[in-house]
């Protein structure tokens, strides 16, 4: 698995393709189609990550040391912005979530999802990822 | 009157958003200030800024007129029979809580307060508050699906336990103009107070406490070309005198020793510390503003549009209005079938369109209709026919885009 950073990269990398907001919106709306669906089981109002306007439900299991996410939402573009962040975090190691910066988000232009009250939507989500990170690097040490 | 003239005094009408003309239809959360209010507000802090009440030197007097001044243009306004029964406040919710904190001392157990299922949080959660503290009972006026209230089992609720009744003039989240003449009629059959929350009111409907015989009306500047910050709570001479006071502190004192301090008389008793002296006259300001236009010609245009955006949303398919009373003020919550009320409203802000999106501080209205929330989009006067065109293909975008 590459290393948070080249995830990282090459996101900004794809969305540099794109020349519009409307290009970069439909490509996120298609990479919420790829988001690895949380089981039902999860989709409990525990998982749900407050502070988000759409309803965001995200779990974490452990695989090989290293953390496996899946998610959902009722929003569309909130699941592109989700799955983004799945993309660069899942299949790591805690250590590596807990140091990874994401100022990859202002790169692809989605720095407006940080503004005041969207914000509250894509800073829980990157909280609650790295919340995650914590809990199962306890259970690691 | 000549729209595009009217839009000249609304300097941010003319600035772009994300490369596009903004239109601006989220004027039930804020209204734009028009040059006049701004200009209020400039000549007041470059021309005879002072504490009021106190001082003897001239700043003093001038700002003290001017505030006195503009408390007496909402009383003509309004309609009320005395400036003393204008109460200042930062808001409508500051006003209702001016209220309920007061009813703490005036509750027993067992009394029962009624409020309606269209209320914004801040006309249930104050309420409740008092509940918890007096033993007091909430009784709610259900609405029906059109987003009108049940008047019946209003009636129904009814009893000599009823002290106090609080509804909104207009609902935030749907538009929907409520019977309030009935409802403070039937109230006082029964001896209970009534407030009436105007917020979403002012801006379109001129009131008339006194034919209203309202207890308390409350509403806030901001939602009516005014600035933030500045409101008003209207009591009855008879209800304000009865009420305790809120805050204690300077102004709202007529004497003070260590023993024991007396109050001051209305507004004072409700109005303590140095209040938003600027927004207090540029609530005049913008009370003279609306009238210049006429409150008439602003609901007639207001319904227009109203009527012409409803018609040409519901040609979208999948498109749903939530709130189809008869009696309306000029705001649309709408849901297209199967699409997120926040996706259609992130991609209308791309398309330079402002609106309202999520619950509208209306959880119990967006749970009565089992959905998340809507998109609002609530109009002005200074809003155009060709702004809802363009507002329309916006929706039919975003829809494209998301199903």
């Amino acid at each position: 698995m590459e290393t948070i950073n080249a995830a990282q990269e090459e996101i900004v990398e794809e969305f540099s393709l794109f020349d519009d907001w409307m290009q970069r919106y439909e490509y996120m709306i298609e990479l919420g189609k790829s988001l690895p669906i949380i089981d039902p089981e999860y989709k409990t109002e525990d998982n749900i990550i407050k502070g988000c306007q759409s309803k965001v439900w995200l779990h974490a299991d452990l695989e090989a040391n290293k953390l496996v996410f899946t998610a959902d939402s009722d929003a569309i573009i909130t699941k592109g912005i989700i799955a983004i962040l799945i993309r660069v975090f899942s299949h790591q190691h805690p250590d590596a979530i807990l140091d990874a910066d994401t100022s990859f988000i202002d790169k692809i232009g989605l720095k407006e999802h940080l503004s005041p009250t969207r914000a509250n939507g894509l800073v829980s989500m990157i909280k609650q990822l790295k919340m995650y990170a914590i809990a199962f690097k306890t259970q690691l040490n | 009157m000549d729209v595009n003239k009217i839009r000249k005094d609304f300097p941010v009408l003319n600035r772009k958003v994300n490369g596009r003309p903004l239109i601006y239809f989220d004027n039930a959360a804020t209204s734009q200030t028009p040059k006049q209010v701004i200009n209020t507000i400039v000549d007041y802090y470059e021309n005879y800024n002072a504490n009021i009440h106190r001082g003897v030197h001239a700043l003093s007097q001038e700002a003290t007129n001017a505030y006195e001044g503009a408390r007496q243009k909402i009383q003509y306004h309004f309609n009320a029979a005395h400036p003393y029964e204008m109460i200042f406040t930062s808001g409508t919710t500051h006003a209702i809580n001016i209220v309920s904190s007061g009813y703490t001392e005036l509750l027993n157990q067992g009394d029962e307060l009624i409020v309606s299922a269209l209320e914004h949080h801040s006309n249930i959660v104050p309420w409740q508050m008092l509940c918890k503290k007096t033993g007091a009972l909430l009784k709610v006026i259900p609405m029906n699906e059109d987003g009108d209230l049940i008047m019946d089992a209003y009636d129904e609720l009814l009893s000599d336990r009823t002290k106090l009744v609080f509804v909104n003039h207009v609902s935030n989240a749907l538009g929907t103009v409520n019977p309030i003449e009935e409802i403070i009629n039937k109230a006082h059959a029964v001896g209970a107070e009534v407030l009436i929350d105007g917020a979403q009111a002012s801006p379109h409907i001129k009131t008339d406490l006194q034919a209203l015989n309202v207890d308390y009306y409350v509403t806030s500047a901001h939602k009516i070309c005014g600035p933030t910050g500045i409101g008003i709570l209207y009591g009855k001479e008879t209800s304000l005198k009865r009420l305790p006071p809120y805050q204690g502190g300077g102004e709202m004192i007529a004497e003070v020793t260590f023993e024991k301090t007396t109050y001051a008389d209305l507004p004072h008793k409700f109005e303590a510390g140095t209040p938003n002296i600027a927004g207090g006259i540029a609530f005049g300001a913008a009370l003279d503003y609306v009238n210049s236009i006429g409150m008439e010609y602003i609901a007639e245009y207001e319904k227009e549009l109203l009527i012409y955006a409803t018609a040409a949303l519901k040609k979208i398919p999948g498109l749903k209005v939530y709130g189809v009373s008869p009696n309306k003020t000029a705001v649309i919550s709408f849901n297209v079938k199967g699409i997120h009320p926040y996706d259609i409203g992130s991609i209308l802000d791309k398309l330079g369109v402002a609106v309202r999106t999520g619950h509208h501080c209306a959880q119990p209205i967006m749970d009565f209709y089992k959905i998340p929330g809507t998109v609002r989009a609530s109009f002005s006067f200074y809003n155009t026919f060709e702004e809802i065109d363009a507002m329309v293909k916006a929706v039919e975008k975003a829809a494209q885009m998301l199903q």
